[in-house]
C-alpha cells in the first residue's frame, strides 16, 4: 500500500465518527522507483488531505520529505522539476507513489481498532457486529 | 477513434437477447494461449498466482479482459487517473488492465479490493509476477474508500459473484463467496452498483460482467434511472452460461426526457439497438 491509498482510506468501525485519518504504524517499508507524472500529481493535489499525508511521512521517519503546506501548481509544473531530485514534484511523487508500506498497522483515530498491513495489503475487514451502522 | 465516442451513444441499448454486439461468440474462449497480441496485452496465465480458496481465471474473467481489450483505444484516450477492480480474485483482470494501459505510466494508478484474504495475497503475487502495481485492499466491496474516493475513480471493473444460489451461501467464507450471488445472482451486484456510482468520476466508466439469469436489462434500467447509459460490449455463450460484459457511463440524457435524435448513431450495432430500448425507456419515464 502506498500513501496515496492511505490518504483515501478510512475506518468504518462501529463508534468511529470520521475514522480518518488512520494512524500509521510502520514496521517495514520499501521504495520502488517510478517515472513521475506531473499531470497525475497536479490532478490529485486538490483531492489530497495534505495534513494526513504529511503526518504519514512523519510516521515513516521522513519529516523533511514534504513541506507543511501543499506545493502550488506552478511549483509542480516548473521546468526541469521531473529531473531535479529535490523539486516539489519529485518529493510529492516519492511520498505518494514510490513508498510502499509492507508491514504495519493502521489505527482508527476514533476507536483504536487496528487494521493490520501484511505483505503490503491492509486488511480493513470488520466482523458484522463491528461495522458502523 | 475518440474515446468520448462511445459516450455519445445515449441510454440503455436494446433488448439484450436481440442485441447485436461488438463481438458475439459461441463456444469456449481461448484460454489465454492464443494470439501473441493477447499475451502482450494481458496477464499471462502461467504467471497468474493461485490458491485453493481463490477463484481461478475462467470464462468470465477472459470475457471481461477481452471486452477491455476491445475498448483499449478508448481507455488510452480517456487516460484514467484511477482505475479500480472490485473482487479481484487471482488478480488476472486488474493485472491485464495495468498491462494494457502500461503506456500511461504513473499517470494511471490502480486499486483492487476483495473480501477474501487469500485473494488479495494472490492478486498481489500476480501483479508482482508481471511487474505492474496496484494497491490491494482486503475489504467488503469498497468499504473504507467510499468517502475520500467519492467521484475520483475513472474506471471500475467488476466480475462479481453472480451465480444464483441460496442466500446463505453468500455468507460463506472462502471459495463459495467467489460465485455465490444469492437470489437471481443479484445480491452482491445490487450492493456493488450504488457503491460504484459513489466512486465514479463524471467521466468515469464501469465495466461489469452479468449473466442472463441476473437480468442484465433490469441492471441497465436501474443504472439508467440513476443517470447512466450503457451498452453491451461483449456477449459470449458457453455451455453453461450466457455472459455479458456491460459498460456504463454517466449520461446527461439518461433519466430525463432529452432527445436522442440529435445524437448521431455511431455504429450499426448501437443504432439498431437504440430502437427497442426507446419504447422501454418511455414506459419508464
Ligand atoms: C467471480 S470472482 C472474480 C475474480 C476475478 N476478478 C476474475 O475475474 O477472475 C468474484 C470475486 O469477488 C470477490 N467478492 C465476493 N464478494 C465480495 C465483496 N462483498 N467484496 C469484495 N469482493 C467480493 C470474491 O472473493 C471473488 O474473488
Amino acid at each position: 500500500m502506498r500513501l496515496l491509498t492511505h490518504n483515501m482510506l478510512a475506518s468504518n468501525a462501529r463508534g468511529a465518527s470520521t475514522g480518518y485519518p488512520l494512524k500509521l504504524q510502520v514496521v517495514k517499508w520499501t521504495t520502488k522507483e517510478a517515472e513521475p507524472n506531473a499531470d497525475f500529481l497536479r490532478g490529485m493535489l486538490p483531492k489530497l488531505d495534505w495534513a494526513a499525508l504529511v503526518a504519514a511521512t512523519h510516521s515513516l521517519g521522513l519529516p523533511g520529505l514534504l513541506p507543511e503546506s501543499p506545493p502550488t501548481d506552478a511549483e509542480l509544473s516548473a521546468d526541469g522539476a521531473a529531473d531535479d531530485e529535490g523539486s516539489a514534484l519529485r518529493r510529492l511523487h516519492r511520498a505518494l507513489l514510490e513508498i510502499h508500506i509492507e508491514e504495519g498497522t493502521l489505527v482508527c483515530p476514533d476507536t483504536e481498532r487496528c487494521f493490520p498491513i501484511s505483505k503490503g495489503v491492509p486488511n480493513m475487514l470488520l466482523h458484522e457486529d463491528e461495522v458502523r451502522n | 477513434m475518440a474515446g468520448g465516442d462511445s459516450a455519445a451513444v445515449s441510454a440503455v441499448e436494446g433488448r439484450l437477447s436481440e442485441l447485436s454486439t461488438n463481438s458475439e461468440e459461441k463456444g469456449l474462449p481461448r484460454r489465454g494461449k492464443s494470439s501473441s497480441g493477447r499475451t502482450l496485452n494481458t496477464a499471462q496465465i502461467q504467471l497468474v498466482a493461485s490458491h485453493p480458496e481463490v477463484y481461478e481465471p475462467c470464462d468470465d474473467s477472459f470475457a471481461l479482459v477481452d471486452a477491455l481489450l476491445s475498448d483499449k483505444a478508448q481507455l488510452l484516450t480517456l487516460k484514467p487517473r484511477l482505475c479500480m477492480e472490485i473482487g479481484c480474485g487471482s488478480g488476472y483482470v486488474i493485472t491485464s488492465l495495468a498491462i494494457m494501459l502500461r503506456q500511461l505510466g504513473s499517470g494511471t494508478q490502480y486499486l483492487a479490493t476483495d473480501i477474501n484474504q487469500h485473494a488479495v495475497e494472490t492478486t498481489q503475487a500476480t501483479l508482482e509476477a508481471h511487474g505492474v502495481h496496484a494497491d490491494v485492499i482486503a475489504t467488503d466491496i469498497v468499504s473504507g474508500l467510499e468517502k475520500r474516493l467519492h467521484g475520483l475513480v475513472d474506471v471500475v471493473v467488476v466480475n462479481p459473484p453472480y451465480v444464483p444460489t441460496p442466500e446463505e451461501e453468500i455468507e460463506c467464507n472462502g471459495i463459495a463467496s467467489s460465485w455465490a450471488g444469492g437470489l437471481n445472482g443479484r445480491q452482491v451486484i445490487d450492493r456493488i452498483l450504488p457503491a460504484v456510482r459513489e466512486l465514479l468520476s463524471e467521466r468515469g466508466w464501469l465495466y461489469m460482467i452479468a449473466l442472463e439469469d441476473n437480468d442484465p436489462l433490469d441492471i441497465c434500467h436501474l443504472m439508467n434511472e440513476k443517470g447512466y447509459a450503457s451498452r453491451v460490449l461483449l456477449k459470449r455463450c458457453t455451455e453453461e452460461e450466457s455472459l455479458y460484459v456491460l459498460k456504463f457511463w454517466q449520461d446527461a440524457a439518461s433519466g430525463t426526457n432529452a432527445s436522442h435524435a440529435a445524437r448521431s448513431p455511431r455504429s450499426e450495432s448501437s443504432w439498431l439497438s437504440q430502437l427497442p430500448f426507446k419504447s422501454l425507456w418511455h414506459k419508464n419515464a
